[in-house]
């Protein structure tokens, strides 16, 4: 038979052929247990990845996507310094744009401290090169050295650049939150194997008798799988919905929160729990065929 | 029907049954005696492939019984009926379900058999115990259930172990001329046992022969029973 076949015969299921096996009340339960507390560390796993996922992108998108060049140089030098750092900037692979700031942004850039009325351009004020770079960005430490050698009174500030490692960690986080579910699937898997390699054993009798009046390998399995797949769907999908209300109740705090608050889904995130249930029933109805099929032949 | 050609057993001791060599016809009626720990059942269970000989080759219905494959050892089980020894019921299932069992795992529509099942039932005279679990059974009827479960799949071929082991003269002469009766309809029967009266009582009714284990080899009997 097909394996889609086998799946469907799962599912719809066969009432005699289910009563065949005695049903086992406390593997059945365990499995229940199992299953449920998996899929409630698995919602929480998944809702850690998103939202370190999100403050990742969040912060990624923030960060220097723009730069600023200073040039503070004698009077007479400015402009001089100004054309020979945009020359360095405009030959820089990364860098998209490179836009000298007339006197009016200047000075919208100063006035929260010094008032409207400023005369910027009697000031020594340092003259600024709005710098945009594309996706890939541009190798910092390279424009520096190139700045200081053509233009010594420039200064590059990339102000957002400090944000790099906690972007690099959020990534990491989100990566192990994806490892924690992979390594929860695991568990779930070598915990359902352990089950129905004891309900095998504990019918080893009955499995005799089926294998006597001529019962096939996959009939006898189908029975234990089927109980096992439906136990995992059924525990999962109570562990899923308690973590994701578990979830939806966290306080919220706005911004001020930060990521402890953002702990939690947007939008359509909130289906991804709907995923955990046929996940773990895939799950256990691999580990059970697997285990039965090793199990009837050690069996009889 | 079934061949056995040169075959020995041993359960990894000494040789318990060596250099059988004999063939079950279509349609035969064999007994088979030798003291208790002969081999009997052995013997039958090589017959209907729960163990594979460990020299020589059986053949059942043309096909070597070492080359089959686990599905195609299930389908041998359901074109041979056997009646185990220690009978071999599901206890958490009435006796009617335990009698389907085989139509139940070779997944046949058991509503379409349920007329069928109860003439069954009816046959080995089981009908007021079709919903009773296994284990309230007496002896006799845990072997006519069994013969019933031996046959509901039409088998060509039924082997009884020690079917009247349990129960009185009466009863086994019943579950005899249930086997007889098999037989007429062109069934092979093979039957394990001791009890000498049911082989003599089998004798006038139809042509058996007796196979007899001695010496772990297996013999054919003289008119000496
Ligand atoms: N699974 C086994 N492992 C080891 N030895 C076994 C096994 N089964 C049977 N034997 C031994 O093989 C011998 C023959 O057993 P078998 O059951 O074939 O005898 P039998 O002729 O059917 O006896 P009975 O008339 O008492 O039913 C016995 O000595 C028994 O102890
Ligand atoms: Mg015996």
């Amino acid at each position: 038979m097909s394996l889609g076949g086998d799946i469907v015969a799962v599912l719809r299921g066969d009432a005699q052929a289910d009563r065949v096996v005695p049903p086992t009340g406390f593997t059945a339960r365990l499995t229940l247990f199992t299953a449920a507390a998996m899929a409630f560390l698995a919602v929480f796993a998944l809702a850690l990845s998103l939202a370190t996922g999100r403050l990742a992108d969040r912060w990624g998108s923030e960060l220097a996507r723009s730069a600023t060049v200073r040039i503070s140089a004698p009077a007479g030098q400015v402009e001089a310094q100004v054309q020979a750092a945009l020359r360095v900037l405009r030959t820089t692979p990364g860098v998209t744009s490179a836009r000298v700031l007339d006197a009016a942004e200047q000075r919208a850039l100063l006035e929260p401290w010094f008032g409207p009325d400023l005369p910027i351009e009697s000031l020594p004020a340092p003259q600024l090169i709005d710098v945009v770079e594309d996706g890939r960005g541009y190798d910092a430490d390279g424009l520096r050295l190139r700045l200081t050698a053509e233009a010594p009174g420039a200064v590059l500030d990339d102000h957002t650049r400090w944000r790099r490692p906690l972007i690099r960690a959020a990534d990491r986080l989100r990566a192990l939150g994806v490892v924690s579910i992979l390594l929860i699937a695991g568990a779930t898997a070598a915990m359902i194997t352990l089950a129905a390699q004891a309900a095998l054993a504990a019918n080893a009798q009955v499995i005799g008798v089926l294998r006597l009046v001529g019962a096939r390998d996959v009939y006898i399995a189908r029975a234990f799988v089927r109980r096992f797949t439906l136990r995992a769907l059924v525990g999962a999908a109570a562990g899923a919905a308690l973590a994701t209300a578990a979830i939806a109740i966290l306080p919220r705090a706005g911004d001020a929160g930060g990521f402890l608050t953002g702990l939690g889904f947007q939008g359509w995130h909130w289906l991804w729990p709907l995923a955990i249930p046929p996940l773990a029933a895939v799950v256990a109805f691999w580990a059970t065929r697997l285990a039965a099929f090793r199990s009837l032949r050690e069996l009889t | 029907m079934i061949e056995l050609s040169d075959v020995s057993y041993s359960y990894g001791g000494g040789e318990l049954l060596s250099g059988i060599s004999l063939t079950l016809a279509p349609g035969s009626f064999h007994f088979l005696t030798g003291p208790s720990g002969a081999g009997k059942t052995t013997f039958l269970k090589l017959c209907y492939g729960d163990l594979l000989a460990t020299a020589g080759r059986v053949t059942a219905f043309g096909q070597d019984v070492r080359g089959l494959a686990r599905d195609e050892i299930a389908r041998l089980r359901r074109r041979i009926g056997v009646v185990h020894q220690d009978c071999r019921f599901l206890d958490h299932l009435p006796v009617a379900e335990n009698v389907a069992l085989p139509l139940i795992v070779s997944g046949r529509d058991t509503a379409g058999e349920a007329a069928n099942l109860a003439d069954l039932l009816g046959w080995v005279g089981l009908s007021d115990q079709a919903g009773a679990l296994p284990p309230s059974l007496s002896g006799g009827e845990r072997q006519r259930a069994a013969l019933a479960r031996a046959v509901i799949m039409a088998p060509e071929v039924v082997i009884a172990d020690e079917p009247t082991g349990n129960i009185d003269w009466e009863m086994s002469l019943r579950l005899l001329s249930l086997l007889v009766e098999l037989n007429k309809m062109g069934k092979t029967i093979v039957i394990a046992t001791h009890d000498l009266n049911l082989i003599r009582s089998a004798k006038q009714q139809v042509a058996a022969r007796v196979l007899r284990i001695r010496n772990r080899g297996v013999q054919l009997a003289g008119a000496d029973l």
